[in-house]
C-alpha cells in the first residue's frame, strides 16, 4: 500500500473513531440519572412550559432520531447553545481553544528542550551515581501532581517572591487588537510562564526516560560498535551515531505527549484560572451545563485523536524502514 | 510434556520474563534498593490506611474554630486547617481512598488488559481487529476529562472513580500483552501443545498466560501510580467522594481557603508529599521490575 492510501485510510479511521466517541458520550449522558434538563427547567415552570422546552430541545423525538441528529451535529461541530449564556458552544470553544493550545504547546516544547538532552546525559553516564540520581529525579517529577507543584509555584513565585502573577492570562483591563497581538505580548508570557514551566516539569520525564532507554538500546547495535572500531571518539559516537538514531521513538512520542497534555489542561487551567477549554469543561460539568460539557469534551477528544494521528504519520515519515500496511 | 514446557518457557524468558517462581520474581528487590524502598513505602501506606482510626489522634472532620490555621505543634503535629481540623489525622485517613482506588483500579486494569491482550493476540484475525480498534478507541479519549464527565454525571463516589479509571487504563496493558502473545504463540512449546490436542483455552491460560504475567504485573504497578494520581486530581477538581477525606480534597480546600496567602505551608505541602511518596513508590517498584525483564536498561 502506498503512502497516500495509508493517509486516506487513517483519515477515515479518524472520523469513525470520532463518531464512536461522540456516540459513547451521547449514551453516557442519556444513561445518567436525572433528566437532561433537570437543571435547565426551573421548579416554578408549569407542565405546559416544561413540555414546550422539551419540544424545543427535541427531547420528545424517539431516541434513535435524537441520536442520529446528535451525530450529524457532532460532525458539523454544532453542539448547541450554552444553558447559562445561550451562546453557541462552538463560539465559547473558539474563544478559548487557542489559549489552551498555546499553553500546552509551549509546555510540551519546554519539556522536550530539557528532557531530551537530560535523557541522553543519563544514558551517557550509565551506571554512575549521577544516572541513579537523575532517574529518581525524573520519577519524582512524574509523581508530583501538577496541581500541587502549581500550588507550590504560585506560593513561592507569585506570593512570596512576587515575580509573576498568581493566575489568569492577562492583567486586568489589558486589551489586545487580535489573538496574535495577545500571544506575542509580554503581558501574556508573564502570565503564561509559571503554568508552562509547572506543566513542563511534569512532562519532561517522558522524553527524558524514553531518550535514556532508547539510547541504551541503540548503543548495543552493530553500527555503534562499528563506529567505535573505526576509532571515532566516544563523544562523537554518542552524538553522531547513538543519539541521532535514539531520537526516533522520542520524536514520535512528542505527539503522544501533546495528547496527554491536552487531557491535563483541565487541571493546570483550573489551578491558574487560565481561560482555556479545559477549565471551561470543568466549570460546565460542575454547573450541569450539558451542551458545553459535551462540546468541550469532544473538542478535547478531537485534539487527542489528531495528536495520535500525527504520531502515526511522523513514525512512518521519520523512519523509512516502516512500511504502510 | 511438562518438562519440555518449562524448558521452552525459559527460552521465552528473553521476551517476556518467562516462568519463574514468586521468590525469583521478587529477588530483584535484593539488588535494587530503590525498588525495595518503594515496597517499604507502599506497605507503610497500606498499613496506615488499614489502621487509620487507631493512628489518627482526631476525627479528621472534627472542626474547632478556636484552633484554625495553627502551625505544627505538639497537639497538632502537622497543624490545622481553616476550620481547625487536624491535618495529620486528615493525612492518615487520606491513605484509605488512595489505597482503595490504587489497588482496585490496578487489579481491574491488569485483569482486563491481560485477557484482552491474550485473546486478541492468540486468535488474531477479526477478533484481534475488533479488540485493537477498541484499544484505539480508548486511546482517543482524553483521560482526565473522561473521568470528570463520568464522575460528574453519576454519583461522585470512590467506586465511580475506580470504574472510570479502569474503563480507559486497560488499553496499555492490552496492547503490550498482545504483542508479547504474538511472539509467544509461534514458540515450539505452544505448537507442541496444540499438536498434543490442548484446547485453545488451555493453551492460552496454561501455556501463554504465565509468560505474560510479569508484563501484566509491570503495567499493574504503573496503573497503581496513575490511578492514585488521577483520583487526587479528580478530588482536587471537586469531583471526589464527598464522604471521604482525600489528599486531593485537602489541597482543593487549601487553595480555596487562602492557605497560600496566609502562608499555611503545613496545609498545602503535606498532602502533596503524601501523594508523591505513594505514587513514586509504585513507579520505583515498576521500574525495578522492568529492568529485571529488560536487562538492557540495567546499568
Amino acid at each position: 500500500m502506498g503512502k497516500k492510501e495509508f493517509v486516506v485510510r487513517r483519515v477515515f479511521q479518524l472520523v469513525v473513531l470520532y463518531l464512536a466517541i461522540a456516540s459513547m458520550l451521547f449514551f453516557l449522558f442519556r444513561a445518567a440519572p436525572g433528566s437532561p434538563l433537570a437543571t435547565f427547567i426551573g421548579t416554578g415552570f408549569t407542565q405546559a412550559q416544561e413540555e414546550a422546552i422539551r419540544e424545543s430541545f427535541g427531547l420528545n423525538d424517539p431516541l434513535w432520531l435524537q441520536y442520529l441528529k446528535f451525530l450529524k451535529n457532532a460532525l458539523l461541530f454544532d453542539f448547541g447553545l450554552s444553558y447559562t449564556t445561550s451562546k453557541p458552544v462552538m463560539q465559547l470553544v473558539g474563544e478559548r481553544v487557542w489559549n489552551t493550545l498555546v499553553l500546552m504547546g509551549s509546555s510540551v516544547v519546554l519539556a522536550y528542550l530539557f528532557g531530551v538532552p537530560f535523557g541522553a546525559y543519563l544514558a551517557w553516564n550509565r551506571g554512575e551515581l549521577t544516572e541513579r540520581v537523575g532517574v529518581v529525579f525524573a520519577l519524582v517529577s512524574r509523581s508530583a501532581p501538577v496541581f500541587w507543584t502549581g500550588i507550590l509555584g504560585i506560593w513561592l513565585f507569585a506570593l512570596e517572591l512576587n515575580l509573576v502573577p498568581a493566575g489568569s492570562m492577562t492583567s486586568p483591563g489589558a486589551t489586545f487588537s487580535s489573538k496574535f497581538a495577545l500571544y506575542t505580548s509580554l503581558d501574556f508570557w508573564h502570565h503564561a510562564i509559571l503554568p508552562a514551566v509547572v506543566q513542563a516539569f511534569y512532562y519532561y520525564s517522558l522524553p527524558a526516560l524514553l531518550m535514556r532507554n532508547s539510547m541504551l538500546e541503540v548503543m548495543n547495535e552493530d553500527f555503534v560498535d562499528f563506529a567505535e572500531l573505526k576509532g571515532i571518539s566516544d563523544r562523537m559516537v554518542m552524538l553522531r551515531h547513538a543519539a541521532r538514531n535514539a531520537l526516533l521513538p522520542v520524536v514520535t512520542a512528542f505527539a503522544i505527549a501533546a495528547g496527554y497534555a491536552v487531557g491535563g489542561s483541565v487541571i493546570i487551567e483550573t489551578v491558574f484560572a487560565w481561560p482555556g477549554i479545559g477549565r471551561l469543561m470543568v466549570n460546565s460539568v460542575v454547573a450541569n451545563n450539558y451542551p458545553v460539557a459535551q462540546g468541550t469534551f469532544l473538542i478535547l477528544a478531537v485534539l487527542v485523536l489528531l495528536a495520535n494521528f500525527a504520531a502515526d504519520l511522523a513514525y512512518g515519515y521519520i523512519d523509512p524502514r516502516i512500511t504502510y500496511e | 510434556m511438562s518438562e519440555t514446557e518449562s524448558i521452552e518457557g525459559t527460552t521465552a524468558a528473553t521476551d517476556t520474563g518467562g516462568r519463574t517462581s514468586l521468590r525469583e520474581r521478587v529477588a530483584f528487590l535484593k539488588e535494587d534498593r530503590l525498588g525495595f524502598a518503594g515496597v517499604i513505602v507502599l506497605t507503610f501506606v497500606v498499613v496506615v490506611a488499614v489502621f487509620a482510626p487507631v493512628i489518627a489522634p482526631y476525627d479528621p472532620a472534627a472542626t474547632d474554630y478556636y484552633a484554625s490555621f495553627e502551625p505544627p505543634s505538639a497537639a497538632h503535629p502537622f497543624g490545622t486547617d481553616n476550620a481547625g481540623r487536624d491535618i495529620f489525622s486528615q493525612l492518615v485517613y487520606g491513605a484509605r481512598p488512595a489505597v482503595q482506588v490504587g489497588l482496585f483500579s490496578a487489579a481491574a486494569v491488569a485483569l482486563i488488559g491481560m485477557n484482552v491482550g491474550l485473546v486478541a493476540g492468540y486468535y488474531g484475525g477479526l477478533i484481534d481487529d475488533a479488540l485493537m480498534r477498541l484499544v484505539d478507541f480508548a486511546y482517543g479519549i482524553p483521560f482526565t476529562p473522561f473521568v470528570i464527565v463520568l464522575v460528574g454525571l453519576w454519583e461522585p463516589s470512590l467506586w465511580t472513580i475506580v470504574l472510570a479509571i479502569t474503563l480507559l487504563l486497560w488499553r496499555q496493558t492490552a496492547r503490550v500483552v498482545r504483542s508479547a502473545v504474538l511472539n509467544l504463540k509461534e514458540k515450539p512449546f505452544v505448537k507442541s501443545a496444540r499438536t498434543a490436542g490442548a484446547s485453545d483455552r488451555r493453551i492460552i491460560y496454561r501455556h501463554i498466560a504465565p509468560n505474560v504475567l510479569p508484563l501484566t504485573f509491570l503495567y499493574g504497578s504503573f496503573a497503581i501510580a496513575w490511578a492514585i494520581l488521577t483520583e487526587a486530581s479528580i478530588s482536587f477538581l471537586g469531583f471526589g467522594d464527598p464522604d471521604a477525606t482525600t489528599w486531593g480534597q485537602m489541597l482543593q480546600a487549601a487553595l480555596q481557603s487562602q492557605a497560600l496567602a496566609r502562608d499555611a505551608w503545613w496545609w498545602f505541602t503535606m498532602p502533596g508529599l503524601a501523594i508523591m511518596a505513594t505514587v513514586i513508590s509504585a513507579f520505583l517498584i515498576g521500574r525495578g521490575y522492568e529492568e529485571q525483564l529488560n536487562p538492557q536498561l540495567k546499568e
